[in-house]
């Protein structure tokens, strides 16, 4: 079996319908597409914030996305995945990251998109920072965050 | 060995990754943030509360009881904020 995995890390915006299209085309095993998409909010702990910036680790990012997504693909009966994750300076209402799971059936899809988004929050090398009115400062993690990847890891 | 920070921890320090020499009683991730926090008040103050700092040897995740022998890169980073 082929592992169709794409893990891609850019500045650029992404185009969610090609990034579908990818995973089904020219082929008729696929039941059940599941995306996600991620996308930069107006407001943080309710003030308004100009921009956010996003930095990474190059290569530790593309080596723990790629390690989360052979254990979603070993763990669910996936065709497919895809994960985009944007860097640099993003706007209000612009994308930052897109997860795209293709199975035979929907659980499976929709488990392994939930699955990468929490281990990505929690594990990826990433960090946001958030321009406002008042300077800029880095986004605080979120106990919820850990909290979301370990349920994973329950029996 | 190279050492690399991120996001806080880099801009506190004033820098994105250095070459240094460790003495060799430095053997773990925690004994080389004490070691480094030493070093200046820009390092004391990126390192002044140990326990958040997240650290990476050879681009995967460890514990701060780590050892660093063989290491070829070491990163220290606050808790990961992506997604």
């Amino acid at each position: 079996m082929t592992t169709n995995v794409t893990i891609r890390i850019q500045e650029s915006d992404f185009d969610i319908a090609r990034e579908i299209a990818a995973l089904t085309a020219g082929r008729s095993d696929v039941g059940a597409v599941v995306s996600f998409t991620g996308i930069c909010r107006g407001s943080e702990d309710g003030a308004a914030i100009a921009a956010l910036t996003l930095e990474h680790y190059p290569g530790m990012a593309e080596a723990e996305i790629t390690r989360h997504a052979d254990t979603a693909m070993s763990r669910w009966p996936l065709s497919g995945l895809r994960v985009v994750h944007r860097v640099g300076r993003i706007a209000p209402g612009e994308n930052i990251v897109l997860v795209v799971t293709a199975s035979q059936h929907r659980q499976a899809a929709f488990e392994a998109a939930e699955f990468m988004m929490d281990y990505l929050k929690a594990n990826a090398p990433f960090w946001k920072r958030v321009e406002a009115a008042g300077g800029a400062k880095w986004v605080e993690a979120r106990d919820h965050d850990e909290d979301a990847a370990a349920r994973w890891t329950k029996s | 060995m190279k050492i690399k920070y991120f996001a806080w921890v880099r801009e506190r320090i004033g820098k994105a990754e250095e070459t240094i020499d460790p003495p060799a009683h430095v053997k773990t991730v925690d004994q080389l943030i004490a070691w480094l926090a030493a070093r200046g008040e820009t390092y004391a103050y990126a390192f002044e509360t140990p326990r958040v700092i997240r650290a990476a040897i050879d681009q995967a995740h460890v514990q701060q009881d780590a050892a660093i022998a063989g290491a070829r890169e070491i990163a220290f980073f606050p808790p990961m904020t992506g997604g």
